[in-house]
């Protein structure tokens, strides 16, 4: 693999995963959560879910994969009711 | 090889991670004095924790949009009918903005113990709610004892200890 | 002779497990059972199928699944018509998943065996989710790790002397973060590789030959031994106030073949009644060409490599699509908490810009119109929660 993916690669983690992660191994004080577990009602709906049926747009993924020349990135998230 | 090199470094990483995000449980102080509120009720008038002195008080923060808190409510019912009277009570608060879907939810799933709303969520504020559902344990003499966050089948037996140790007293 | 072509995915095993998705890392995922129906019928390809997922923790901490997949291909599509003959075949994959969670994080690994008659594909992937600032943000990397063995069939036999390696492998990185009390963001970046055998064994090129009636012919393709790409999307989800929801995506994919794409898709989620969920989706999608893609070359072997796969081709797409959900009770058996019934529909319409339509015959070859895809997806599934 190239110098130049490797360095993409290596971005894309820091922005997404070390800086968060890097800030609290440092023991910097943690970012008090603005949306309380509380306020999370209409994250908690189910239509509010990325994907609610992953067999169904896992089905829809790999029918554009196979006619297209791009993949990836097809990722669903969480969000939720902060419960548990 | 580089690549292989990557993966493992992924994996050192996934790994180290837990231990670089382990929150604190909770922010209230065990032995504190629990915070004096006084909310509207479903049935009745309006309930006060400081006219509650002398009993043993499990404040549970809940709503009907929150899983674990709609199976929690039966566990916690059995609970408040098998202390009540030695002492013990249970007050439940809904943390709802509009209490339209809680009512309707207590429609199909009755419980005894008082249902409080906290509709500008003063009180989950004051309690520093951090998690859905949670419960906090006041002892007698009004001080935070036990707080819990979440709710999975089981938990029940460790209020049920708490409960009975703090009645003990 | 050659007897069937096929279009081949170069990562479906892990498409329809979903990797590269963020989930939840604070609780396992639900115990549930989908038994869905796939059909596909558009330019002259039926595909269908039957794929069902079941999904069931064990403890607190532990949640297995398991997925059964096939697709039934009935082809007479206007690579196979061109180049060889109709075919019947069958595709049958299996899935296995494992995850642990371990307080706010998820760890997650599985393995996936697909099998046909011409190509054999095994796939493992690992990935760790971690969820922070009071489960308002889900981090989550994870590797995948592919190996293929791709084969050949003529005449429906296997030809033992054709047996070729791909390897693949992908890393991806992902980020779900509340913004909101009503707004969603999702990130997602990967970067993929493969190696080896990246063609279709069955598929040639086109080139000018002045000495055959019809002024072409076909020859063998030749593809680059290795492919390395990446893709970075954006996902936003925003809570309307009567019980619905808006969706946009962008997708940017960009590799060494000199393919660059975007895709952008909106949707509009409706709760109806307590028990209906309707839903509608647009996607547009447009590539250019690989930079070895060519639908008619000006002689046999002009070039080091050379592809007519039209999925390497200039073309834009669209795709609309509508779906149906109704929930229910079933008062038996007792220890299933609720149902949904479900019901998608998808059009999509494929507008090549550098394909031609080589079954039309043209007195000019490379003057034929240009092909165009139309094509109905159905799903119908059934889902229990327990």
């Amino acid at each position: 693999m190239s110098k130049m993916r490797w360095r993409k690669i290596a971005a894309a983690m820091l922005l997404v995963g070390l800086l968060p992660g890097g800030m609290l191994l440092a023991g910097c004080s943690p970012i008090e959560p603005w949306v309380k577990p509380y306020e999370r009602e209409h994250l908690a709906d189910p239509i509010m879910s990325f994907d609610r049926n992953p067999i169904s747009s896992g089905y829809l993924d790999h029918v554009f994969e196979v006619r297209e020349g791009a993949r990836g990135a097809t990722g669903s998230v969480g969000g939720g009711c902060g419960c548990n | 090889m580089k690549a292989g090199a990557l993966g493992i470094f992924i994996l050192i990483l996934g790994l180290s991670l837990p231990l670089a995000t382990a929150l604190p449980a909770s922010n209230l102080a065990p032995g504190a004095p629990a915070a004096a509120f006084q909310l509207p009720a479903a049935a009745g008038d309006a309930v006060s924790l400081a006219g509650l002195k002398g009993q043993v008080v499990l404040i549970n923060f809940w709503a009907s949009w929150c899983g674990p808190c709609r199976q929690e409510m039966p566990v916690l019912d059995q609970l408040y009918r098998k202390y009540k009277p030695a002492g013990f009570t249970l007050l439940g608060v809904n943390v709802e903005p509009k209490s339209a879907d809680a009512l309707g939810f207590l429609k199909t799933t009755p419980v005894s113990f008082p249902i409080l709303f906290d509709t500008q969520s003063k009180v989950s504020n004051l309690y520093e709610v951090a998690g859905m559902p949670s419960t906090v344990i006041v002892d007698r003499k009004g001080n935070v004892r036990y707080v819990h966050q979440g709710y999975k089948p089981g938990d029940e037996s460790q209020y049920q200890d708490q409960i009975r140790s703090l009645l003990r007293e | 002779m050659l007897t069937r072509l096929h279009v081949r995915s170069r990562w479906l095993a892990a498409a329809v497990f979903g990797l590269g998705a963020v989930g939840r890392a604070d609780v396992l995922p639900d115990d549930r059972t989908d038994l869905l129906y796939h059909l596909y019928e558009g330019g002259g390809l039926t595909v269908q199928g039957p794929s069902v997922l079941v999904r069931k923790k064990f403890g607190d901490s532990l949640s297995l699944s398991y997925q059964y997949y096939e697709d039934l291909i009935s082809s007479a599509s206007i690579d196979v018509v061109s180049q060889a003959s109709a075919y019947k075949e069958k595709r049958t994959q299996n899935n296995v998943g494992l995850d642990y969670l371990h307080g706010s994080t998820l760890y997650s690994i599985g393995f996936i065996n697909s099998n046909e008659p011409d190509y054999k594909s095994n796939t493992g992937f690992f990935s760790v989710s971690q969820s922070m600032f009071g489960d308002l943000t889900t981090i989550s990397f994870g590797y995948t790790r592919g190996w293929d063995k791709v084969g050949e069939v003529d005449h429906g036999i296997v030809v033992r002397s054709f047996s070729k390696d791909a390897d693949h492998r992908n890393w991806a990185v992902g980020l779900s973060q509340v913004l909101t009390r009503n707004l969603l963001l999702g990130l997602n970046f990967e970067a993929d590789e493969s190696n080896g055998y990246l063609q279709n064994p069955y598929r040639g090129v086109r080139f000018v030959d002045p000495t055959v009636a019809r002024g072409y012919s076909f020859g063998p393709a030749v593809s680059p031994n290795t492919r390395t790409g990446d893709a970075a999307s954006a996902q936003l989800k925003y809570y309307l106030p009567w019980h619905a929801a808006v969706d946009g995506n962008y997708r940017l994919y960009s590799d060494t073949w000199g393919i660059l794409a975007n895709t952008l898709k909106v949707g509009y989620t409706q709760s109806l009644f307590t028990s209906w969920t309707l839903e509608g989706t647009a996607r547009y999608y447009w590539q250019n060409h690989a930079n070895f893609y060519s639908d008619l070359f000006p002689y046999q072997n002009s070039q080091n490599f050379m592809s007519r796969d039209r999925e390497l081709a200039q073309f834009h797409s669209l795709t609309l699509g509508l779906g149906a959900s109704w929930e229910f009770h079933p008062a038996w058996p007792h220890w299933v908490d609720k149902g949904t019934l479900n019901f998608n529909f998808d059009h999509l319409r494929i507008d090549y810009q550098d394909f031609h339509d080589n079954l039309i015959p043209s007195a000019i070859p490379g003057d034929e119109p240009l092909y165009t895809l139309d094509a109905n997806v159905m799903q119908f599934f059934i889902s229990f929660w327990y």
